[in-house]
Order: structure tokens, then sequence, then C-alpha cells
């Protein structure tokens, strides 16, 4: 047997490999989004496969979410496993009809009878200054739907196995990808392969106090973490890549061992994943092993500014990280 | 809604207040502008009061704790209404935070108490660790905000025993740091390592100051004037002849001031405090003894308001009422100047070719050099000496 191969690509390559290997195993898999096809996608994902498997199997689709979700809900309703792209997360909006009340209730209102095999991409999160209504992190929303299950991966290797790991899930599949991790580059094996659905991973093991991060903010977690170890602060960093359903076991073994919890993400902070977090960590035993308040790093309670500062300011960056764990730790929070 | 009685922000740059007495008690009624308590903050004593009407109930700060600015320290309740009806944590002295290192020097000085001593806060893992043990967390002192334990500070307690055989051999009290004595180390730490100092002495005869002074406070109906007075009139006329030395050291630039408000330095019981006589150099000797009268009366009750001694411009410091003859004084940045003066002393002076008996006042000006040069200092204080001198100028 041959060694199997890695090689360093993009998020957004990785995306694609996936697509196509997804498409070269099942015929049934195909992508539907607007201007997917000769585009090549709004953040050029799709690029050429429009040329490799033809305008049936990447489908552009009118402007039209609502009515274009239907499609692909109907699709995998009669047994096929559609791709479905929003131009940008925002615009899911307009569709959350057909992915709350059809896509997410189907299976349970009929009795287990059918699925909707259905995968949705969403291009999410700031920074790109596409201003307030191209910049959300709205993967809270949809995580509070039973019935879907919603991922956010955030390397290159992750992104490929998830995407290949909805795809094959009988239900549907909500994935955030941060337009700002488009171009980060990371080690995908060639080979297809999976990351399960529903389970966290440390990227950072530490004892003083645990992070748990979601998307790019694992970046800055990781990077505020390495700042704060050269004060002696061993900082626990969590990628939580599955919102629905959660990993509580991560968690809740993780504060247990460092006393402390801090979640950072780049929704809003209020009612967001974070608060989640908090509830699952004092809900469960490892509240007695708490030494000091949890502390929430989210978005700012404001749309998200067009102004570059302005922008930047609104969500946390890793100075603002290093800052508030090192209030925590010495004790001023 | 019981009204909430929080501890208000009276300086602009006060984080916490310390509540130095309770004028009311639980159950008392109060009227909406009645004062209820009294605060000390870091330069002065403030009276609070009411909120509004009704019955004053829930204390949570007991006299001398230290209350972050904006915490509930009480709440007044209307008709029918109780504790029941709110819910928050009650104070907790910020001083708390100070305990961990007072509780191994002097167990009895650790402010440790907390506004509910029944109910410590303390993090869930302290708790645990407290529970088994068997420790009783009223008796550890937290080190976290409001007084929260830690496990850490459970673990110190732990190894408390070890440290308490060491308090046997402390032969000293510990005299807790108030508000007053804090700025005091602080403002002058930062003058004597960061301004440089240089020092000028000159006497100055005093036969005719102290004659005219006699034949004034002899005029009845009239206000006594003191010796003081004259002086604080005769350096501000000084500084009104030399205005380059009417100023202070900022990174932007050197600021010369157009008036001149002089700092009057006032011993009072455990510190002292600057009160200041603005624009000194165009008040009459008698609008400027009164003012002195009023501000050390006030500063000596700690009634000053934080108005009545900010600023200043230079600052006399006094101490010829103890019989001192001369000393030097740290500069009270940012001003530029500082006179201190002795007694008025009669001594041999030599006149012509003879020695006679005269009076004499010795007076030190320490300078920061980066404002004053040692002749601009000189030209100030051979002002101030001939104003002294020739008194009958400080009249017109």
């Amino acid at each position: 047997m041959n060694a199997p191969i890695t090689r360093e690509l993009t998020y957004s390559q990785a995306i694609q490999e996936a697509l196509a290997q997804a498409m070269d195993a099942d015929p049934t898999v195909f992508l539907m989004g607007e201007d997917i096809g000769v585009y090549g996608g709004a953040f050029q994902v799709t690029g050429d496969l429009v040329h490799r498997y033809g305008e049936d199997r990447v489908m552009d689709t009118p402007i039209a979410e609502l009515g274009a979700a239907g499609v692909a809900v109907g699709a995998a309703l009669a047994g096929c496993k559609p791709v479905f792209e929003f131009q940008f997360s925002d615009f899911s909006a307009l569709a959350l009809e057909q992915i709350v009340n059809q896509a997410a209730k189907i299976r349970f209102m009929l009795g287990g009878k059918v699925s909707v095999p259905l995968v949705m991409r969403f291009p999410a999160g700031s920074g790109t200054g596409a201003a307030a209504q191209h910049s959300q992190s709205l993967e809270a929303w949809l995580a509070h739907v039973p019935g879907l299950k919603v991922v956010q991966p955030s390397t290159p290797y992750d992104i490929k196995g998830m995407l290949l790991a909805a795809i094959d899930d009988p239900d549907p599949v909500m994935v955030f990808e941060h337009k700002l991790l488009y171009k980060m580059k990371g080690d995908v094996p060639a080979e297809p392969y999976r990351v399960p659905i529903g389970k966290a991973i440390v990227r950072r093991a530490g004892s003083s106090i645990s992070i748990v991060a979601t998307s790019i903010m694992v970046h800055r977690a990781l990077e505020a973490a390495e700042i704060l170890a050269g004060e002696g602060i061993d900082a626990e960093v969590i990628d939580l890549r599955t919102l629905r359903p959660i990993d509580r076991e991560t968690i809740i073994e993780s504060v247990k061992k460092t006393g402390r919890l801090a979640c950072v993400y780049e929704g809003v902070k209020t009612l967001g994943i974070g608060a989640e977090i908090s509830a699952i960590v004092t809900e469960s035993e490892a509240f007695d092993y708490l030494d000091a308040p949890i502390l929430r790093l989210g978005g700012a309670e404001a749309p998200i500014p067009y102004n570059p500062v302005l922008e930047k300011a609104a969500v946390p960056q890793t100075d603002l990280i290093v800052t508030r764990v090192r209030e925590l730790l010495s004790g001023r929070i | 809604m019981p009204i909430e009685v929080i501890l208000p922000k009276v300086d602009m740059d006060m984080a916490a207040g310390t509540i130095s007495r309770w004028l009311v008690k639980d159950g008392d009624r109060v009227k909406k502008g009645a004062t209820i308590f009294e605060i000390e903050t870091d330069k002065s004593t403030m009276e609070v009061e009411a909120p509004g009407d009704g019955t004053i109930g829930q204390i949570s700060a007991k006299e001398g704790a230290v209350v972050p600015v904006g915490v509930a320290v009480a709440f007044i309740f209307g008709e029918g209404e109780d504790a029941s009806a709110i819910r928050l944590p009650s104070a907790v002295p910020a001083k708390a935070a100070e305990a961990p290192r007072l509780l191994v020097a002097s167990a009895e000085i650790a402010p440790i108490s907390s506004g509910d001593s029944s109910k410590p806060r303390a993090t869930p893992l302290a708790r645990r660790i407290a529970r088994s043990h068997g420790l009783d967390l009223t008796a550890i002192a937290g080190s976290g905000p409001r007084g929260r334990i830690s496990a850490n500070d459970v673990q110190l307690q732990l190894k408390a025993p070890a440290a308490k055989s060491v308090q046997a051999n402390i032969d000293y009290d510990l005299v807790p740091i108030d508000g007053m004595r804090r700025t005091i180390a602080e403002r002058l730490t930062l003058s004597k390592t960061t301004v440089p100092h240089f020092y000028l002495s000159a006497a100055c005869d005093m036969e005719k100051l102290l004659k005219l002074r006699a034949e004034i406070n002899a005029v009845e109906n009239l206000l006594k004037l003191s010796v003081n007075d004259f002086i604080v009139k005769a350096l501000a006329l000084a500084l009104r002849q030399i205005p380059e030395a009417n100023a202070s050291w900022s990174d932007e630039g050197i600021r010369r001031h157009r008036a001149v408000d002089v700092s009057v330095a006032v011993a009072v019981e455990g510190g002292l405090y600057t009160p200041v006589v603005r624009a000194a150099e165009s008040k009459t000797l008698g609008q400027i003894g009164a003012e002195v009268k009023d501000l050390a009366a006030r500063a000596k009750d700690r009634r000053l308001q934080p108005s009545d001694f900010a600023g200043g411009t230079t600052t006399l410091s006094n101490l010829g009422m103890y019989g001192i003859e001369s000393f030097a004084a740290i500069i009270n940045p940012p001003q530029a100047t500082i006179l201190a003066v002795g007694a008025a002393t009669r001594r041999p002076v030599v006149v012509g070719e003879e020695i006679r008996i005269g009076t004499r006042m010795d007076c030190t000006l320490s300078c920061d050099h980066r404002v004053v040069d040692g002749a601009l200092g000189a030209q100030l204080l051979s002002a101030f000496r001939d104003l002294i001198e020739a008194p009958l100028r400080l009249l017109v």
C-alpha cells in the first residue's frame, strides 16, 4: 500500500476537494448556489467544478434563497444529496422557512420514515470590510433548532473531513465557514476522510484556564495562549468544532482540570454559544471545580460596522483575549 | 421598589471610598436630602444624602469599610416593602483584597469581614476544598474582587498554623494606611524621585513687619492678622513680579499661570491638607486672613471640598509655630516652587560694624529646576524678602 499523501491546501481548496470527492463517490451529490458555476462562487470556493461536473451537478440558482432552498430540501427528500452554498451566511435569513420549518422538522413529523440529507454552507463572519449585512455570525440561530446539526470547522483539515461527514449524514447539516479562513493553509490528506460531527478537540493542552473557542477565534485563542504562556499562564484551548450536537464531555473534563473557563466566539455575546457553554459547565459536576467567574468574549451588541477600526473592535481580537484572561487569572474579575 | 443607596463618585479619579461614619441605622426613617453617611476619599470627607424618603435598611458596609464607587451600601424601603424586594449582592470591603498578606502578619488587623459574614463569597472550588477540610469560610480572607475567596486563599489558610507562630514575634503595631496617607506617600515619592529639586535660603528682617502687624492688630473690630497672612501675600506678590516662576512643568510645555494661587499647608490629625488661596496677589491681607482661617478650620474637620485643594501654583509651608528655625520642603507637584518658613527669632545681626539684636525669619525656597533655574529662583526669593522687609507694600 502507498503511504498516505498529504499536501498543503488552503481552506477553500480543501472544501473544493471534498466536494469533488463526494461527487466522484456518489452520483446523487450535487451543488447549488448563486454564481457557483461559471463564476466559481463569491469566494471562488467551487472554482472550476462546473467544467468538471457540468451544470446539472454544479447548479447556479436565481437570486431567490427561499425558493432555491426549497428545491434543495425537495431534492434531498427525493433521494439526492444537495450541497447548498449561500453567497453570504447573512442571506440565510431569506431561507429560514425551508431550513427551520421544513428541513429540520420533516424527519420528526413523518415518524422517521424520511430524512433530509441536506448540507448547507454559510460563508460567515466579519473582517472583510463587507459591513453589517454581509458580516454576521448567525450560527447560534440555527444551533437553537433541534433537527439541524451545526458545525464550524476552523482548519483546512477539519473542513474537508467535516464536509464529507456532513454529506454522509442523513440529516441536515449547516456548515459555517469563516470568510477570513478561506485563504488559511494547512496540511490536508489527499484521500477522503471524515472528521466526526459532535466532537470538540483540544488544540493546546494547559492547566490554568480552559478557553473554548469557535471558528477563527480558535486561532486567536491559540495566539493569546502563546503570549500568556510567557507570563506563566498555561491556557488550554478547545476548538468546539460543532455547536449542535455540542460536545459536553470535552468541555466539562477540561474545566474540571483547570478550574476556569473563557468562551471566545464571534457571534453577538448575548444569547450566543458562550452562554450555552457556561450553562453546561455550571449544570455539570465541573461547577464544583470552578475557581473564578466564567468569562465570555463575544461580538459587540451592534451590527458589524463598516469602518475598519470599529469592525475590528466589534469582535474579540487576540489582545482582548490576552488582557481579559490575564485579569481573570490575577483575580481582578 | 426599594431605593438603592450607592457610594457616589465625588471626585474624578475616585474608584472607592471609605465609609467613615453612618448617621442612621437600620430601621431609621429618612427624608430625601437628609445626610445619611459620610465618606472619606483620598482627599476629603463628603456627606451623602438620602436619595428618597422611607425607612433605611440592609446597611451592608460597616464604618471603615472601603467600598467601590457605585456599589449599593443600603436601601430605603417604602411603605410595606422589605428586603425580599431586592436581590443584590451585599457590598463587601474591597480592602479584603489585601488580606492574605495581613493575615500572615497580624490576624487581628486583617479586615476579613464581609457585609454579611454568614454568607462569604467564595468560588465553588474554594467551597469544595474548605468543605473537604472542615474549614469555616467565614474565617478566611478572600483575595478576589469584593473579598471573594478562591481555592488559593483556602490553601493559604490550610497552611496558616505555621504562619501564626511567626506572629508571636512581631513587636510592632501595624497601622492601616488610609486614603490621605497613601496620597501623601504617592505624591511626595513622585515629587522627590522625579522632580529635580534645588534649594535657596535667605533670612528676612522681620522688625518692620512685626511692628506693622502689631499696629494693625491693635485696631478694634478688625480681623487679627497672623504673620502667615503677610507671608502668603508677599509670596503671591513676589510671583506676580517674577511671573516666569509662577509656572509648572508638563510634557506639552511649561505652563505659565496667569493667577497666583497659593496652597497653604495645614497639618491635621493623621496628615495634612493644602487648601488654596486663589489669586492671592489681588486679595487684601484681611481677605487672605479670613480665607486661610476658614480653610484651616474646615481642613481640621476634614470638611474641605475637592475644589478647595485642587490646583495651586505654589505652596507655603510654615513650621514657625513649632519653633523650627529652618527647613527644606518637598515640592507639591505639579507646582514648581514651595517656600518653607521657619520661626521669626531674635538673634545677633551685623549692622554696619556693630553686632546688634535683630529679628530674623529663615526661608528656604525649593525649586523645580526644569522650570525655575538658580538665578530665577534667587530673583523670586529676593523679591519676597524685599516685600517682607518693606511690608507697607503689602497693604497697597
